[in-house]
């Protein structure tokens, strides 16, 4: 079964990607969309199974051995335990809502297949992540969903705004894919083996050693789990190597919502979840995790009260949520992170897939400063993100609020310093996140319409093939938190995870549960005095917001250009690595390389060819005389060689 | 008695059959006239067809003839059949271009058949003197045929440039053969060899200059750097249909003999001659593949490329052991396959204003003609060594035999002059396929079609045919260096 739902979806890019053009837009649809959609049903199934109390121990499905080199030997297996099972669900799931979706959103694309098989594709690999049984394998698929990252987002080559961002994301991704790499490196030479279950039953044993690199002496589990946090980071936009998250946004919209928002993005919360025998043998690197996971959360959030696409505001509400999950990790909670993990894919993929329906309602604006009063023209769109933003601010009895709260209890528990940061953070970036998801609906739906008349008149509900997946998310952005918070971070929750997930010495979630009475309320108040805030500044009174910027114009610039880190990075890093290019092209590649090879060698042939054609005199003695020489030197060489007196 | 002259005269049959059969080929023209070309040609072909049977149908095993002097084996079989098939292709080929070029005698096809006599003696030469004797025949004929178009300025000058030459270093040659016999006191191969074998300290100096000499003379033959001068000169001027002959037949005999006259009296102290064949070859592949870069002419182009190949196959010879000679083989019997085929095609490159020789005048043949275009394409991949043509694996086999014999130097450099030479086979190419076209050929002559395709299955088959033909190579091989 579990095969079955790995393997289906490559099946599906394999079929459409290289007979795509053969067999026509509607069988590519249907070769895809159909075996995601069993493959779905499979993983649901399978994650009741786990409900009921399924398997407790990693269950591990053998594929084929991959490869043997010395002491390394990486086997294809699945790895199938409760982590899986949750991954499975959320990634399956999203995905066939988001193929189905995209049946209509790109109806009006040329080239629907290869669409069609690059979501597979992605699928494909990020089954193969949540399903590693071993770190090499984690990497084909962290590299999978790269490579089918940068296709999609780069889908529409023809953009070079969508080029440039899709070569972002890519090269960011490296910088954090490198230090992936060096983990596993790390781990291999620590431990011997990149397999999961043998180096986490090692790694106790190595609490406090010493890993020589160079000159330096690093304790071996920090320098692994710090290495291991930057892929994470990279892939996971968190502070720091986030610049690539927003300008993804230039993919298709189906794209932002199953990649950059539900799945590829937690990837890196998904592995240090899957790390976690690690991670908490290591305070440090704990520490750290909070302190950047809270730095985004806050960062992003304020960047977000500004941005006025529409796809970027919920770019960056992801990049800030995505933050909240690290510091849960950070401060030991495990569960409370891939619960909000699993809650946030299914209101964020509806937050986008219902602003993808207003894109397409608009006739492609994305900006929301061209939009307004259409609320009454698409009501169920309308609705829908009406639910998305209240699951997102977290108000009670929807999905984020079961787990968003508990990440700020369980940060506020943690009682370290770096615990409170992240707790403070957490609550300030919760009433941010209110604000903005309603400055959102209020600029997009209601006010005056500040469209021209042609677009306002062809506002139009999508059709149902778009509007079903956004009603089965809108369940899931509901009741998702309520009817699975016991398993996840209530009283099932030993039961539920069973080995998948370390338990920490203090366990955080038991003791969030007896936070103060105001530390439990403050979030749900504090969100909806966001809500308040948003309807005062865009309802009630219009002019606000403007005056604010004005008053406080530095500030708003600071946000409007998201902190700067664009420039910064240009100025500081790719601007000098395009100098260095330049040269290295100019002056080493062209100058040298190129002169002393390539082409100074096809001169100094051609010279030698001119030479010897001269040589062709056409006279005979001179003939001869070449003859005569050549015998002469012969001659000479061996008198030299053997000597005159043999 | 008659049971003992037959015995005798068995291992020579090919021969003897020739030189009877061109002699009544001579009486037919003479009686006949001119009006008998035709005629006497297509007898030629059938007498070389003969030839080429008797020595097919031959025992495998080493017989040797005349007190001595003659031999038989498979090395020699082998390359016979090369040779035989080189002439049979090459008469019928020059039978147009002869009738439009005014050359229409019939001494033309009985001068080659004289000629290939000639080449089959080489092969079987197993005496100083009897190797003279089949080099000096091949060497009378090819004068003639070089100046065959007596009328043409070119070809008396190619005729007389290569007679002059020749004789030159058919000198050197008698003279190196002179002073092997005053050092070692025999001419005969195997006495040579044998003496040799039996010697503790090596070749005396007197007798490694005579081999020096030697070697100076069969270089010529094989038209191997610093004696290759007179080649493009010949093949340019020389009337086409006898350069194609040229390329292939001559080359493969010397070679043939070049290989017999050091590996079996030599065998022993090939450590001394080594040297002088990894210089030649060297300077065979570099000079053959530098210098063809600048050239216009296609029949020019073809005589540098000639030399690069030479220095090739003599790559096999410098290793001095059974998978260079192996490698020879299979070099020399790819080398006619893609020859024979190349100028077929430049035999077809006819304008309205007669024979077009420049390599522009290629330009946009694959729209003009496709088929032949592809086919062109294909024995210039394989001269440059692209696999899966046959000249890559004939490459493979030479340099597989260097590195065995440790001549990494050499290998190496061998490699990277293939490269350089990649560039002007390639750009023959690229001027047929992406540049315009200026003129348009006319109609190949009858029967053109059937050697480029012959001549074009079997290189890009090669793959195909290898495992029979690098068999044969390997048993050719050790009937000349036993163990």
């Amino acid at each position: 079964m579990y095969q079955a739902i790995v393997f289906l979806p490559l099946l599906g890019a394999l079929i459409a990607g290289l007979f795509g053009r053969v067999i026509g837009v509607r069988l590519s649809q249907i070769v895809t969309v159909v075996p995601m959609l069993v493959s779905a049903v499979l993983s649901v199934y399978g994650f009741f199974g786990v409900l009921e109390g399924g398997h407790h121990d990693a269950l591990v499905v053998p594929v084929a051995d991959w490869f043997q080199s010395g002491a390394l030997s990486v086997a294809w297996a699945l790895r199938i335990d409760t982590l899986t099972n949750v991954m499975l669900v959320v990634v399956t799931v999203v995905s066939a809502l988001v193929h189905v979706y995209s049946v209509g959103y790109m109806s009006h694309d040329p080239h629907p297949q290869r669409f069609m098989a690059y979501l597979s594709l992605f699928t494909f690999a990020m089954l193969m992540l949540v399903t590693a049984n071993n770190f090499v394998q984690m990497f084909f698929g962290w590299e999978g969903v790269g490579l089918a990252s940068y296709l999609l987002i780069g889908f529409w080559f023809k953009r070079p705004s969508a080029n440039a961002a899709s070569i972002k994301a890519f090269v960011v991704n490296r910088v954090g894919d490198f230090g992936f790499a060096l983990g596993i490196m790390a781990v291999f030479a620590t431990f011997g083996s990149v397999d999961f279950s043998t180096v986490f039953a090692a790694a106790p044993a190595q609490v406090g050693k010493t890993l020589h690199f160079l000159w330096m002496d690093a304790d071996v589990l920090t320098t692994i789990c710090l290495l291991l946090f930057i892929g994470a980071m990279g892939k996971s936009a968190q502070l720091g190597l986030h610049t690539w998250l927003p300008d993804a946004m230039e993919g298709p919209t189906p794209v932002s919502a199953l990649i950059h928002a539900a799945t590829m993005v937690t990837a890196g919360v998904f592995m240090v979840a899957r790390c976690s025998p690690l991670f908490s043998l290591s305070p440090v690197a704990l520490e750290v995790i909070t302190v950047v996971g809270a730095s985004t959360a806050i960062f992003a959030a304020t960047v977000g009260l500004v941005q006025n696409d529409i796809k970027r505001v919920i770019a960056y509400s992801t990049c800030s949520q995505l933050g909240y999950m690290f510091f849960a990790l950070g401060v030991g909670g495990y569960g409370a992170a891939i619960f909000h993990l699993f809650t946030h894919a299914f209101f964020k993929a509806l937050l986008f897939l219902g602003a993808g329906s207003v894109i397409h309602a608009m006739s492609d604006e994305q900006d929301m400063r061209n939009m307004g009063g259409i609320w009454r023209k698409i009501p169920f769109t309308y609705s829908m993100m009406w639910i998305g933003s209240l699951a997102l601010a977290g108000v009670p009895f929807f999905a984020g609020f079961y787990s968003k709260d508990m990440i700020i209890e369980a940060a506020f528990a943690h009682g370290t310093a770096a615990g409170q940061y992240a707790f403070s953070m957490g609550i300030l970036a919760a009433l941010l996140t209110a604000f903005y998801s309603w400055r959102l609906i209020f600029m997009t739906f209601h006010g005056a319409p500040r469209a021209d008349h042609h677009v306002m008149d062809h506002v139009h509900e999508s059709p149902l093939v778009m509007t079903l997946p956004l009603a089965v998310l809108a369940l899931g952005a509901i009741f998702a938190g309520f009817a699975f918070a016991p398993y996840f971070i209530g009283h099932e929750r030993e039961a539920f995870w069973g080995a998948s997930l370390v338990l920490p010495s203090v366990d955080v979630l038991e003791q969030a549960h007896h936070v103060p009475e105001w530390v439990s309320l403050s979030p749900t108040l504090i969100g909806l005095v966001g809500i308040l805030f948003a309807w005062l500044f865009y309802i009630r009174r219009p002019s606000m917001p403007v005056e604010l910027a004005e008053t406080n114009w530095p500030l708003y610039q600071f946000l409007l250009n998201k902190w700067y880190f664009d420039e910064l990075y240009a100025f500081a890093i790719t601007g000098p690595a395009n100098w260095l290019g330049r040269v290295f092209w100019k002056q080493g590649d062209g100058m040298i390389i190129d002169g002393f090879g390539p082409d100074g060698v096809a001169a100094a042939v051609r010279g030698l060819s001119a030479r010897a054609g001269r040589l062709q005199s056409g006279y005979l003695y001179h003939y001869a005389f070449a003859m005569l020489i050549g015998v002469a030197a012969l001659v000479s060489f061996f008198i030299y060689r053997i000597g005159p007196t043999h | 008695m008659p049971s003992v002259l037959l015995d005798q005269i068995a291992p020579a049959a090919p021969e003897v059959l020739l030189a009877v059969g061109s002699l009544v080929l001579l009486m037919i023209g003479a009686f006949r006239g001119n009006g008998a070309t035709r005629l006497v040609a297509w007898l030629a072909v059938a007498l070389l067809s003969l030839a080429l049977y008797v020595v097919v149908d031959m025992p495998g095993e080493t017989r040797v003839t005349f007190s001595g002097m003659f031999v038989t084996d498979r090395f020699g079989i082998f390359m016979k059949v090369l040779v035989l098939i080189g002439a049979i292709f090459a008469i019928p080929l020059s039978l147009d271009f002869a009738r439009r070029e005014g050359m229409e005698r019939f001494e033309l096809p009985v001068v080659m058949t004289l000629a290939t006599v000639g080449m089959l003696m080489m092969i079987s030469a197993n005496d100083l003197i009897s190797l003279y004797v089949g080099l000096e025949l091949q060497s009378l004929s090819l004068y003639v045929l070089a100046s065959f178009k007596r009328d043409s300025e070119r070809a008396t000058e190619a005729g007389l440039k290569y007679f002059v030459l020749g004789a030159l270093s058919s000198g050197m040659l008698l003279y190196g053969a002179s002073l092997i016999y005053g050092f070692t006191g025999s001419t005969a191969f195997p006495a040579i060899g044998a003496m040799l074998a039996q010697g503790t300290g090596g070749a005396s100096i007197g007798l490694v200059i005579g081999i020096v000499f030697l070697v100076a003379g069969l270089a010529f033959k094989v038209s191997a750097v610093p004696f290759h001068m007179w080649t493009p000169d010949v093949y340019e001027g020389a009337p086409t249909p006898v350069t194609a002959f040229f390329a292939v037949a001559p080359k493969v005999a010397a070679m043939a003999l070049f290989v017999r006259a050091l590996v079996t009296p030599f065998g022993a102290i090939a450590g001394e001659w080594q040297q002088i064949i990894i210089f030649v070859a060297i300077a065979s592949m570099v000079l053959g593949s530098v210098a063809a870069i600048l050239q216009t002419n296609i029949k020019r182009l073809m005589a540098y490329s000639s030399i690069g190949h030479v220095g090739f196959a003599l790559v096999g010879l410098a290793a001095a052991n059974v998978q260079g000679v192996q490698g020879i083989l299979i070099y020399m019997a790819t080398y006619v396959a893609v020859n024979i085929g190349t100028f077929a095609v430049i035999l077809s490159m006819r304008g309205p204003d007669g024979m077009m020789e420049r390599i522009e005048d290629l330009a946009g043949l694959s729209r003009t003609r496709p088929l032949v275009a592809f086919v062109l394409a294909i024995f210039m991949f394989s001269l440059a060594g692209i696999p899966p043509m046959a000249g890559f694996f004939a490459k493979f086999y030479v340099f597989a035999a260097a590195i065995d014999a440790h001549l990494y130097a050499l290998s190496v450099i061998g490699v990277l002059a293939s490269v350089v030479g990649a560039y002007y086979y390639l750009r023959i190419v690229k001027i047929m396929y992406f540049d315009e076209p200026v003129v348009a050929f006319e109609p190949a002559p009858k029967g053109f079609a059937a050697v480029l395709a012959v001549s074009g299955v079997l290189t890009l088959g090669f793959v195909f045919v290898a495992s029979p033909l690098v068999a044969l190579a390997a048993t050719a091989a050790k009937s000349l260096i036993p163990g």
